[in-house]
């Protein structure tokens, strides 16, 4: 098989799985939208998936070799949980994190803090 | 209405760009193959963390029988994104498909969460342009990426936070319009679980099915309660 022809059957068949994974549901379930089951995973299901990524996001996201191990990410995520109970407003609430999170990385300003 | 997709898309666009930078950066620092593959990979694969697995599955010029199974099982979170949009996107028409082809994390927790009005044409409409919109920010991504290589400037450490922040916001939107903090706590609880016991790959998977288990035993138990409140009746 030549390089050009392994690389496109590849991204062929890496497109059929992922797609794959996203349509099962709707082949196998779509006459079951009315089942109480399916009601309550619709109904429960998003809040508890957003609060499993937002959980290993955040861990991913922390040095957990810092002299206060996830102390970036921990302050960081803080930030946005505080401003956005305050202001209730996604942007603001995303960017302030964002930036928080991005000079903490740059600049190393906790671990200078903690040591000092 | 396209302001207020690009408003609503805004933090994905802070994650998607660097996230597909990256990606494209390290398409061509560690292939051999044209630039232009990685792009192409990001308009019909659409996967971030599959499409960074797959650099290693070609730089390992892995089986494809393999490479189906790798990229099947890391993405089958999927697989319990759709069960809660079955009826949100019945009746969508050949837009469908697209909006099935499109869901990632992040244009799931945008379309589970955002506020919705009566009118349900117009809020399907408003799905597809956010499920595009984010596609575009990703390609533009694995462009850029492919493109600078090894010669990316601007020091943008860190602004891959946006996707986090994002979560967060949307766990708290969430909590808000459910009124229930059940399903967050329980949510939060799987990934801790999933983190402890699982390696990297496998975490996000583990931890949803954990949570799907958990919610099937509330299922059970709150019917059961129903019923016996009925019997009483």
């Amino acid at each position: 098989m030549s390089e050009t022809v392994y690389l496109s059957v590849f991204i062929a068949v890496a497109a059929v799985a992922t797609f794959a994974t996203r349509i099962i549901p709707f082949l196998f379930f779509e006459r079951h939208t009315e089942h109480p089951l399916i009601k309550h995973l619709g109904r429960f299901l998003p809040a508890a998936v957003m609060a499993l990524l937002a959980t290993v996001f955040l861990q991913r996201s922390g040095d957990w070799a810092a002299t206060v191990p996830g102390a970036d990410a921990i302050l960081a995520g803080a930030l946005v949980v505080i401003i956005h109970l305050w202001r209730r407003n996604a942007l603001l609430s995303i960017a302030t994190g964002t930036a928080a999170y991005m000079l903490i990385r740059q600049t190393d300003i906790l671990e200078i803090g903690f040591a000092g | 209405m396209n302001s207020l997709v690009f408003r609503l898309t805004l933090p994905i666009l802070f994650g998607y760009l660097p996230l597909g930078m990256a990606f494209g950066v390290l398409f061509t620092t560690q292939l051999d193959y044209a630039w232009w593959a990685a792009p192409l990979m990001g308009v019909v694969v659409y996967a971030g963390a599959g499409q960074i697995l797959a650099v290693s599955l070609l730089a390992a010029s892995a089986g494809l029988l393999e490479v189906f199974v790798a990229m099947f099982v890391l993405n089958a979170r999927h697989l319990f994104y759709g069960l809660s949009l079955l009826r949100q996107f019945r009746g969508a028409g050949w837009r469908k498909l697209y909006l099935i082809f499109g869901l990632t994390d992040e244009t799931y927790s945008l379309l589970t969460s955002r506020q919705r009005s009566h009118d349900s044409i117009h809020e399907r409409n408003v799905d597809f342009r956010i499920t595009a919109f984010n596609q575009v920010y990703w390609v533009i991504g694995c462009t850029l990426g492919a493109l600078l290589g090894r010669n990316v400037a601007f020091d943008s450490t860190g602004i891959e936070f946006a996707l986090v922040a994002l979560f967060i916001v949307l766990t708290i939107e969430q909590l808000k319009a459910l009124g229930d903090a059940f399903p967050v706590w329980a949510g939060a609880a799987a990934a801790g679980i999933a983190m402890i016991l699982l390696p990297p790959a496998h975490q996000l998977i583990g931890a949803i099915a954990i949570v799907t288990a958990v919610l099937l035993l509330q299922y059970r138990t709150v019917r059961a309660t129903n019923a016996e409140n009925e019997s009483h009746v």
